[in-house]
């Protein structure tokens, strides 16, 4: 199975990945969550190979079955869609009829073939990120790493890359993509949350739901400041062990609420 | 303070042939947070453009506090656009005090969560502080009207939390905030919502008001890989869910026919949609028009 084991980055005094472990079967999704500086990027970059670890250990297939989107670009702006496509499928080998089709279906399922001609730096957002995971899927990867494919996206070109994602996986491939997005990460079949380099939870969102102890309520007046936070007009407040003093309004935690209590928890640890 | 913050009254802008926003009729009122909903080019933009001032409407009218959207009215605003409008080489203090100096506002207190990082540079910062920053350079003179952009987007959930804090303390202090984005998060902090789609205001209300009765399919079945294969042949716009397979903009009983064709047993149920799929629905229906 692809992944990473205990993997520990450090780039000087910051440690980036901090005993993270991370499994990535054929055939699924799995999201990686976490805000900017999370370790998300760290994470995937050493899949690829691009960072190296200083602890731990990376199972990745070689270059040639391994697809990457990077969180950058992931295109030349200087060529066409087509151009683009068909100069990575050369790295791989691919040519003549073999790649005349793949890169007509491939345009079909992203809905870019009326752009086949048009100029990578005049796609929109979305037209972009398209192209990146069309080119990092080319060559049908076993592994697929995708940085935050849908970053900067709208949401019905959104909609467009979760499908083309979900064909990767219901095709066989093992994916990891990273998301700053939580209601994109409750589709995957398993999430990842990060948070300063470390794993915060992991599993599937009802194994996570399952997992969670303690209990949140919805409240105009916080018991609690530290323990609270906005959600519309109310607050939310985390009771991590004691029960919540009477009269007060339990909810049912989604993936948010569960995230910052959790975060919560670590924070005021630390704090503590 | 004005009765009503920003209005828009039948307001039409025209590019050319391209009708960029038809006939829109919203408004903002004190102590609301509305969220402006669409997807790209749907006239989000140009709507509030209009607003602010910075384009003429082809007609109807527009109203910032009160009065036409001048200069004077502009200053009474505050705006955070997603690029945040802060300078990277000058430090978190710095930023703070040119913007006062830019609105004659006195220069603003920095909060506790802040003072580590006073004298940093604003770009070795995390992008969550980064946001903060650009909030408080943009409320430090008392704005009655907030617009935001994207105000959490790319930030993790704790700082998105105390973002909303921030928002919401001046929405409860009587500024009414308008913001645009097109994620469900930030949706679903808002008061009330307006969703756009080529160029009209096309629902507004809750979040359920907004999916009024649209819905997608959720298929259950054992051989999901097999499924998904079936109804992706068959061109249904179908993404995976955990292990189960949801198709937006889809009838059941033409999923149903598809699995059946394949001689795959399943479940198929509607559900209610999501924003973005209903985003999706009003985007074919305006491609096919």
């Amino acid at each position: 199975m692809f992944g990473v084991r205990s993997a520990t980055v450090r780039f000087g005094h910051t440690l980036a990945l901090d005993d993270v472990t991370v499994e990535v079967p054929g055939g699924s999704v799995v999201a990686v969550v976490g805000g900017d500086g999370a370790g998300k990027s760290t994470l995937l970059r050493a899949l690829v190979g691009e960072v190296p670890l200083d602890g731990g250990t990376v199972e990745a297939p070689p270059k040639q079955r391994l697809g990457y989107l990077p969180a950058s670009a992931g295109s030349w702006a200087a060529l066409t869609v087509r151009q683009n496509i068909d100069f990575v499928a050369g790295i791989y080998g691919l040519a003549g009829e073999e790649l005349t089709a793949r890169r007509a279906e491939l345009l079909d399922r992203a809905s870019l073939t009326p752009a086949a001609g048009r100029l990578a730096a005049r796609l929109s957002g979305g037209m972009r990120r398209k192209l990146g995971f069309i080119m990092a899927i080319v060559h049908r990867p076993a592994l697929l790493i995708l940085d935050e494919p849908s970053t900067g996206v709208d949401p019905v070109s959104r909609i467009d890359l979760w499908r083309l994602v979900s064909e990767a996986a219901a095709s066989g491939a093992a994916v990891l993509m990273s998301t700053t997005y939580l209601d994109e990460a409750e589709r995957a079949a398993q999430l990842v949350v990060l948070d300063s380099g470390r794993i915060l939870v992991h599993g599937s969102y009802d194994q996570v739901r399952a997992g969670f102890a303690g209990v949140v309520t919805q409240t105009d007046e916080p018991v609690r400041a530290e323990w609270a936070w906005r959600r519309g007009r109310a607050q939310h407040e985390y009771w991590p062990g004691a029960d919540p003093p009477p009269g007060t309004t339990v909810v049912a935690p989604d993936l948010e609420d569960i995230v910052i209590a959790l975060s919560l928890v670590r924070r005021n640890e630390v704090l503590s | 303070m004005t009765a009503v913050q920003m209005r828009a009254k039948h307001v039409t802008r025209r590019f050319g042939a391209f009708t960029a926003v038809n006939d829109v009729s919203m408004q903002v009122q004190p102590g609301e947070v509305v969220g402006l909903l669409g997807a790209n080019g749907a006239g989000k933009t140009t709507l509030i453009r209009m607003l602010l001032g910075l384009i003429a409407v082809t007609s109807g009218s527009v109203e910032l506090l009160g009065g036409p959207p001048d200069r004077e009215r502009r200053r009474r605003l505050g705006y955070v656009p997603q690029g945040l409008g802060l300078y990277g080489d000058l430090t978190v203090r710095e930023n703070l005090s040119f913007s006062a100096r830019a609105y004659g506002a006195a220069e603003p207190v920095l909060p506790p969560a802040l003072t580590a990082h006073a004298d940093v540079l604003v770009r070795e910062l995390p992008l969550g502080v980064q946001r903060q920053v650009a909030f408080l350079a943009a409320l430090a003179h008392s704005p009655e009207v907030l617009v935001l952009d994207e105000p959490t987007s790319g930030v993790d959930v704790l700082a998105s939390a105390a973002l909303w804090d921030t928002i919401r303390t001046q929405a409860e202090h009587g500024a009414g905030v308008l913001v645009t984005t097109h994620y469900m998060q930030e949706a679903q902090q808002c008061d009330r919502l307006l969703l756009m789609s080529n160029g009209q205001l096309v629902a507004q209300g809750s979040e359920a008001d907004i999916v009024g009765s649209t819905t997608a399919v959720a298929v259950h079945t054992s051989d999901w890989a097999q499924a998904f294969a079936a109804l992706n042949a068959a061109g249904a716009p179908v993404m995976l869910e955990g292990r189960a397979i949801r198709v937006a903009n889809a009838s059941p009983a033409k999923l149903q026919e598809v699995l059946n064709a394949a001689g795959i047993e399943a479940t198929v149920q509607p559900v209610p949609a999501t924003i973005e799929e209903r985003m999706l629905v009003l985007a074919r229906a305006a491609n096919a028009s």
